[in-house]
């Protein structure tokens, strides 16, 4: 089963107000060509769900994002997107933040068709105060043989119930695909990757590079397949596809670059100028900008 | 050689954060921030051996290198990824020390953002871990410059959850929460009062009650006699010196004269 589609039929998948999930961690392995063809896109009004780095950035400053549900937003090596700040603190996305743990969970159920998973994680925080949609559940194991004999209380007690993150599309990136849609993540962190195409409707995979079936067999690699085939609806090879996020283990973070995404922050006229330069431009052309930029600060 | 021992206070930071490992056995130890990285680090080399380090990445690591290592030079043990990092967290196995860029009384800490969380004021990194750190397993936080902004009555966003709000939650919450101590650049915090609110432990060498009190944006419980901050053994000063942090990266991490 050939799946082998472009960056562009991935984009025309989603519509206004779709729920998509991009994979990655913070500042490392997102699908930043698929993100970048989103912002030149004419979409809007999207949720998006994701481990934050520079692609809820990029996705809110061109006003793509109305929604993010995240439990952070960071670029890992400066803390803090300068573009995420600016668009909360004016109060022009709306925010369901949740503990890390709870969106695993919630990835989970989604991927494993149920409508929550309990866990601890989030109980007394403010989490459950600002989003009131958010429910506990009491566990129905204060007695009997499943009951934890060395602490009846916590059997009877009220958990979070981290409800399903279900996504209508979910977008990752692998170093290395096949054509029936298997994929390996070769970095020293998988992150959720697999958990975000299970949740989704419509599951599609970027790669730096995609081979023949049975191309990921060699080198440990098959050991990496941790997003195989039943979980992918398309595969797409994006050469250099997270730039300027890291992909270990063929290529790190361009940290320039980075430092150039976040000061374009600073007012109207720097993101105007950034925009122009390497968001409403063709992936060819922002990867040569990009590259042209580092050849003239060396 | 009087002039050799004159300590620092980063150093005795350092040693305070490292005593909030003593006594753990097999815990996966998670230090954020320069100075807590150092104090895990010193607490394996001296009292504290089993305690369990990562390399910042997705492994453990063996050992507890110098800070400045290359992450070539590091020698891992053992595949750590975010998954199996919450399955850690969950089990109770992880001794974290977190940040703060708010802490109050109640020891409830603020990660997320200053101000009305619908439009803030400081959007800050978000609460990340920190509601399923604190109700999972000890939890210790450090706070480099200690201030009434820093040290409030009350958080803006409860991240890090604390005793009051833990009671209040129930069992679930209250079975495994274990809000360990409080480190600032002025002293060493805990919660050994009745009411479970936050207690001056000790002051650091040179600081004064008085200025610590001043410092802090509510009331602190403390005994009638405070007890000054241990300074460290001649073994954990050449440790931090001569092998862990030659470099002094701590020294740029703590602020010394209070505001």
């Amino acid at each position: 089963m050939d799946k082998r589609t472009t960056v562009d039929d991935i984009v025309a998948e989603l519509q206004p107000g779709s729920v998509i999930g991009i994979g990655g961690w913070g500042s490392r392995r997102k699908p930043m060509a698929v993100v970048r063809a989103i912002c030149r896109s004419g979409l809007r009004d999207l949720t998006v769900v994701s481990y934050g780095g520079p692609d809820v950035g990029l996705l809110c400053a061109t006003g793509k994002a109305s929604t993010v549900v995240c439990p952070f937003v960071t670029l890992d090596s400066i803390p803090l997107d300068p573009h995420w700040r600016r668009v909360r603190q004016r109060g022009e996305v709306r925010l369901r933040e949740v503990d890390e743990g709870m969106f695993f969970l919630g990835l989970q159920a989604a991927a494993w068709r149920v409508p929550f998973l309990p866990t601890r994680a989030g109980l007394g925080s403010d989490v459950l105060r600002f989003d009131p949609d958010l429910r506990t559940v009491r566990s129905p194991y204060a007695e009997g043989p499943y009951a934890d004999a060395s602490d009846p209380e916590d059997g009877a007690a009220e958990f979070v119930a981290a409800p399903a993150l279900r996504l209508d599309v979910a977008i990752v990136h692998a170093n290395i695909a096949d054509t029936n849609g298997n994929a390996a993540l070769r970095g020293p962190d998988p992150f959720f990757d697999d958990l975000f195409l299970g949740a989704a409707t419509r599951r599609f995979v970027t790669a730096e590079r995609v081979v023949e079936p049975g191309g990921l067999s060699g080198d440990g690699t098959l050991a990496r397949t941790l997003v195989h085939r039943l979980l992918t609806d398309g595969v797409a090879e994006t050469v250099r596809g997270a730039h300027f996020t890291s992909c270990a283990p063929d290529y790190g973070r361009d940290e320039r670059m980075q430092k150039e995404y976040a000061a374009a922050a600073a007012d109207d006229d720097a993101w105007a100028a950034f925009r122009g330069r390497y968001v409403d431009v063709e992936e060819a052309g922002y990867l040569a900008a990009a590259d042209e930029a580092k050849a003239a600060s060396a | 050689v009087s002039d050799v021992r004159e300590v620092t206070r980063a150093e005795v930071c350092v040693v305070a954060l490292a005593d909030v490992f003593r006594g753990e056995g097999e815990v996966m130890a998670s230090p954020f921030g320069t100075v807590p990285a150092l104090a895990a680090r010193l607490a394996k080399l001296t009292f504290a051996p089993d305690l369990v380090l990562t390399d910042g990445e997705a492994a453990l690591m063996v050992g507890a290198p110098p800070l400045a290592t290359p992450a070539g030079e590091l020698v891992r043990e053992a595949a750590m990824p975010y998954r199996t990092v919450f399955s850690v967290v969950w089990s109770g196995r992880r001794h974290i020390i977190m940040m703060a860029t708010q802490i109050d009384r109640d020891g409830n800490q603020n990660l997320s953002a200053i101000g009305d969380h619908a439009k803030p004021t400081v959007q800050l990194i978000g609460v990340r871990g920190a509601p399923g750190n604190s109700v999972n397993h000890p939890t210790s936080y450090w706070v480099p410059d200690h201030t009434t902004r820093t040290f409030v009555e009350h958080v803006d966003v409860v991240s890090g959850v604390g005793y009051a709000r833990a009671a209040e939650a129930g069992r679930a919450a209250q079975r495994f929460h274990d809000v360990r101590a409080v480190v600032s650049n002025l002293g060493v915090f805990d919660f050994e009062t009745p009411d479970r609110t936050m207690r001056l432990a000790s002051v650091h060498p040179g600081v004064t009650v008085d200025e610590v009190v001043e410092a802090t944006g509510f009331e602190l419980s403390m005994d009638v006699a405070v007890p000054t901050t241990r300074e460290p053994t001649d073994e954990e000063l050449h440790l931090i010196r001569e092998v862990l942090d030659p470099e002094r990266t701590r020294e740029r991490e703590v602020k010394v004269a209070p505001r």
